[in-house]
Order: structure tokens, then C-alpha cells, then sequence
């Protein structure tokens, strides 16, 4: 399931921990950024690679808000609407993403296209109001910015 | 980011040192063409036992929230032993109101590495393990580069710049858990396991990592080792406030006119920082509240900021902490009570679950407080609200539970009118 380039980090990886457990969230990451989720038999894969049970893999990924056993749409929009953003207009923000797009945080659009979520604290309260889609971030927003950026991705 | 000041000229200059004014630092040439990597050369030539009690005597205290001193958490650390000792560098940075470790990554990473395998050398370890929020996926390829850059250049890995000192440094990615920043959760995190605190004690010096002596440090706090092993610990020691001394890195946040992560001495007014560095408050509005460092941070009254200072000792005295020195400002329009019930919010979100006092106790103030938000509440709300947070307080295994109800006791301490306010206005607000 891993590539071969993936493959050959988990073992530069494994001189660098005592224990192979401890392998777990890089090979989920590995994966996840793979597949786009994690699906059981990807999580199954993990296990036999790292020789951890699947319940203890399965307890790890659902604790964790990064890890998603399914991808939903193709963009995930993450709107931080804690107290710095909130003080700086976060509202606005989430709400006109969700009129324009039809859907409220945890909905999907119906072509599969947009997700929308509130999320915690992402550390820019210095650039605040910001949003998030993958590891991308977007700071100091506008709605004329949300406009730009949503038409902009394709 | 902005890490400029708004008036420099009104500012006591301080040339910054965590995060100098010296574009392209991230380079390891450039870090090098200036002065890089020398404080680890130095520290080589002391002992070990030396480097921790120059560490001691700069009365270095941890930049992650707690301010303990960070020289006495590295004496914990068994001198033998016969298990390998760890180094945990916690770059979480999670608590809302805090973004300053981000800017290590993005301008200055090579200090990081720097302070790390010095910390490494005085305690004696072998292998860091740098632990970063998963959110911050760009960051994280910041530091990658230049770790892979130090290890080319000889001051990582094997036999480090020719002496008999080794260590491996490893970027450890968390995957989005605000709890994982408790330093015992990060311990778990990196072990594979869901991020739970652990009891303690016992304490990480006798059994962290893999049941192993481990010494855990914030980002900005091992930052700080290679400027005091630079300049020496007199030095270090005679910036800012006495018994909190060295650069602190400051975010501003909220109703201000220049957010941004400002460099500065431990010990600046709080309002000198509000207004000459963050630029004061948008349409020059009073000032309702303060969080001075992070959401977990005592709330402060607007009326009550004449003569605080960022330091331990000063914001102790107005009953608040520095914390991780995210001051966030409220101008004089702002609704507290969304702003409690958003922070509540947060702590009901991110509590982990294993203490029935914090699992219960933070969704049960974001019930009432939702109540308050919806113009719902009754007078004995109020009072519930306290003793609900009386209640968490100190009957966690870890300290979430605690922060999670400071703000609401602060909250309910300083600002009741605006509860009173809110169960007045439910109890005669007109429907239309």
C-alpha cells in the first residue's frame, strides 16, 4: 500500500525509535496523504507493517481530529472561529462561505466538491480571520479574499 | 507575520535575538555568517554539569505557560542511568491566543536546532524529538529543511563537529489534539498512543518516553539556551524582569491595530505593549478585557491594566499568569459572554474524556453558558456556573480541567455585572 519512496522512510524511521508503536502516526500520515483517508484495510496494512492490533489503531485514529476514516469532498474548509478570529470577524466569514456554498460545518456539497468545518485555535490569531484547506493557510480575510480563493480552486 | 512594533520610536530599542532582523536566517549560511552554531561549540568545550548551571544561574524560566525555571527541571534528570534519556521539544503551540513558535520555525529554525542539541549534551541524551501540531504541515517542512541542512553540515548525528557527542534529532507531526501539548499526552503521542495524560508522579525525569528519564521543553524556551551560552548567564540574566528574565515573545491578538508576534524584555507594561507595539485599539475604543497569555489565562478587567507587567510576578499579583504571553484585547463592544462561551467551548472540545470532572464539567458551563449566549438564563445560572468550576478545579489529572475553569471564574469574578446583564435581559426581553 505504501510507495516505495514511503516504504523506505519507514525504515530510516525505525532507527529512530525504540519502538516500533511509535512509528504509528508517520505511517498514518504516510498513508492518509496517500489515499486521502484511512480506510480499514489501510489501517489493517499498519498494523501488520508496525505488529500492532487493528483495535489499538482504530482507538489512535479516532481520537486524533486529523485523521479521517473517510475523505468526504475534495476540499475540506477549515474556518477558525476561536476568540481571536471570532473577535476579528470569523462569523462573517464562516457564514458567507456557507451561504455560497449551501452547506453548514459538517455537511458536503452535493458534488462532492466542498466540506466545511469550524475548527479550533490554527495558531495565526496574529493574521485573524483565516481558514484552512489542507495544509494551506489563508490569513487576514476578506469576503472579497473568500471569493477569490474558492473561485480559484478547481 | 508582523514583527514589527507599531511606534519603534517611542520603544526602548531591544535588538532582537529569537527572532533577529536578519532576512534569510532560516539559511544555514546565513545563520552561520552570523554567529550560528557557535554557542554549540562553546557548550562542547564546557561539561555538561557546567552548561546546566549556566542554564541555572540565567534564571530561564519555560515559555510554554507554567514559567517553571527551566536550569532546576534539567537537574531532575538523573546524571546515570542505565536506560537512555529523551529530550521532548514541545511545539504543540495549540492554547488559543498563541502563534510565537511558529515564527522559530519560519525564521530562526536553526536556533532550535542549535538549543536543542545543547540541551541534548548537558542532559546527556542521545535522541530530540521535536513535537509539532499537525495543522502545521508548512512549518513542519520548514524545519525539516533545515534540520537536513544541519545534519549535512556535520552538527547532527554522529560524533557531532568531531567530538564523542552524538544525538539524532526527529520531527515528530501530532494530528490535531490540543491536549497533546500536556506534556505527559505528547509523551503518549509519540509512543503511538491516543494522547491521554498520565498520573503523576511519577515525573518524566524518572520515567517519561518509553518509560525512560525525559526532560520535555517548549520551542521558545530551548530557544533561549543558545543566547544564554552565548552571552552568559549575567548577561541573560539582566534583561528585563529579575526574577523572569530574557526575551519573551509576545503575540498580540484580537481589537488592535497591529497584531503580530513582538520580541521584547520580560517586564513591559501591558499597555505600553497594547498600544506602542500592537498600535492600540481600532477606532481608539476603551478597553472591556485582557487574556494576557492565552485562553487559559485569568480574564482581566480593561479598568484594571495601569501598571501590569509581562512578567510572573506582576500579572501573579493582579491574579492572572503569563502564560504562553498570547494577550488577546477586547475592545469596549465586546460581547464577553460569546467570548466565555467560545473559550468554554474550546476546553469541552479538546478535553480528552479520562477525568469525569473535566468531561462532564466543561460540557455542563457550555450548556448554561449557550443559555446565557441565547438570552436564557436565570439568576441561579450564575452561581452554578461558579461551582461547577470550583468543582474541576484541581480534581484533574491534568491541568485542562484547571484551565478550563479559570476563565470562567475570572470571568464570573470580574465581570458578574455582565451575567447579572444577561439574566436580566432574558427575563424581560421583549419577543417580537
Amino acid at each position: 500500500m505504501l510507495t516505495e519512496e514511503n516504504k523506505n522512510k519507514v525504515e530510516e524511521l525505525r532507527k529512530r525509535y525504540p519502538t516500533s508503536q511509535a512509528l504509528l502516526l508517520p505511517v498514518l500520515w504516510m498513508i492518509q496523504e496517500q489515499e486521502g483517508s484511512l480506510s480499514e484495510e489501510s489501517m489493517k496494512y499498519a498494523g501488520s507493517l508496525l505488529n500492532i492490533p487493528y483495535s489499538h489503531i482504530l482507538g489512535v485514529v479516532t481520537f486524533y481530529t486529523m485523521l479521517h476514516r473517510k475523505s468526504s469532498a475534495r476540499y475540506r474548509i477549515d474556518v477558525c472561529t476561536n476568540v481571536s478570529c471570532m473577535l476579528r470577524g470569523s462569523g462573517k466569514i464562516l457564514e458567507h462561505i456557507e451561504k455560497r456554498l449551501g452547506i453548514k460545518p459538517g455537511e458536503v456539497t452535493s458534488d462532492k466538491k466542498w466540506t466545511l468545518e469550524e475548527t479550533e485555535c490554527l495558531g495565526s490569531c496574529g493574521t485573524a480571520p483565516m481558514l484552512a484547506i489542507g495544509d494551506e493557510y489563508y490569513e487576514n480575510l476578506t469576503l472579497e479574499k473568500v471569493d477569490k480563493l474558492l473561485e480559484s480552486l478547481q | 507575520m508582523n514583527l514589527q512594533p507599531a511606534q519603534p520610536e517611542k520603544l526602548n530599542a531591544w535588538e532582537r535575538v529569537i527572532l533577529p532582523d536578519v532576512p534569510g536566517l532560516q539559511k544555514i549560511d546565513f545563520y552561520l555568517a552570523n554567529g550560528g552554531y557557535k554557542a554549540l561549540k562553546k557548550a562542547l568545550e564546557l561539561k555538561p554539569e557546567e552548561v546546566i548551571e549556566e542554564v541555572k544561574k540565567s534564571n530561564l524560566r519555560g515559555r510554554g505557560g507554567a514559567c517553571f525555571p527551566t536550569g532546576l527541571k534539567w537537574s531532575f534528570m538523573p546524571k546515570k542511568s542505565d536506560k537512555p534519556k529523551y529530550l521532548c521539544v514541545n511545539g504543540d503551540e495549540s492554547e488559543p491566543g498563541t502563534f510565537k513558535d511558529r515564527q522559530i520555525f519560519e525564521f530562526n529554525p536553526h536556533l532550535l536546532i542549535e538549543g536543542t542539541l545543547i540541551a541534548c549534551y548537558a542532559m546527556g541524551m542521545t535522541a530530540a524529538y521535536i513535537y509539532i501540531r499537525g495543522e502545521y504541515g508548512k512549518w513542519i517542512r520548514m524545519l525539516q529543511k533545515a534540520l537536513d541542512d544541519a545534519c549535512a553540515n556535520g552538527f547532527v548525528g554522529d560524533k557531532i563537529l568531531g567530538t564523542d557527542f552524538s544525538t539524532h534529532i526527529t520531527i515528530h507531526r501530532g494530528a490535531g489534539a490540543y491536549i497533546c501539548g500536556e506534556e505527559s499526552s505528547l509523551m503518549n503521542s509519540i509512543e503511538g498512543q491516543r494522547g491521554y495524560p498520565r498520573v503523576k508522579p511519577p515525573f518524566p525525569a524518572q520515567n517519561g518516553l518509553w518509560g525512560c528519564p525525559t526532560t520535555i521543553n517548549n520551542v521558545e524556551t530551548i530557544s533561549n539556551i543558545p543566547v544564554i551560552i552565548k552571552n552568559g548567564w549575567k548577561w541573560y540574566s539582566q534583561v528585563g524582569a529579575v526574577k523572569h528574565p530574557g526575551p519573551l515573545l509576545v503575540g498580540v491578538s484580537g481589537h488592535v491595530n497591529n497584531p503580530g508576534v513582538f520580541e521584547m524584555p520580560t517586564g513591559e507594561p501591558l499597555l505600553e505593549i497594547i498600544h506602542k507595539w500592537a498600535g492600540g485599539v481600532p477606532g481608539n475604543k476603551g478597553i472591556k478585557a485582557v487574556i494576557p497569555g492565552g485562553s487559559s489565562t485569568m480574564m482581566l478587567r480593561g479598568d484594571q491594566l495601569e501598571g501590569i507587567r509581562m512578567d510572573v510576578d506582576s500579572l501573579k499579583a493582579a491574579g492572572s499568569s503569563v502564560g504562553t504571553a498570547g494577550i488577546i484585547v477586547m475592545d469596549s463592544d465586546t460581547d464577553l459572554i460569546q467570548v466565555i462561551t467560545r473559550i468554554t467551548e474550546f476546553y469541552y472540545r479538546e478535553s480528552c474524556g479520562q477525568c469525569t470532572p473535566c468531561r462532564e464539567g466543561t460540557v455542563w458551563m457550555y450548556k448554561i453558558l449557550k443559555r446565557f449566549e441565547q438570552y436564557q438564563a436565570v439568576a441561579e445560572d450564575i452561581d452554578l456556573l461558579m461551582d461547577i468550576a470550583n468543582n474541576i478545579e484541581g480534581n484533574t489529572i491534568c491541568a485542562l480541567g484547571d484551565a478550563a475553569a479559570w476563565p470562567v471564574q475570572s470571568m464570573i469574578r470580574r465581570f458578574r455585572d455582565e451575567f447579572e446583564k444577561r439574566v436580566h435581559e432574558s427575563q424581560h426581553r421583549v419577543v417580537a
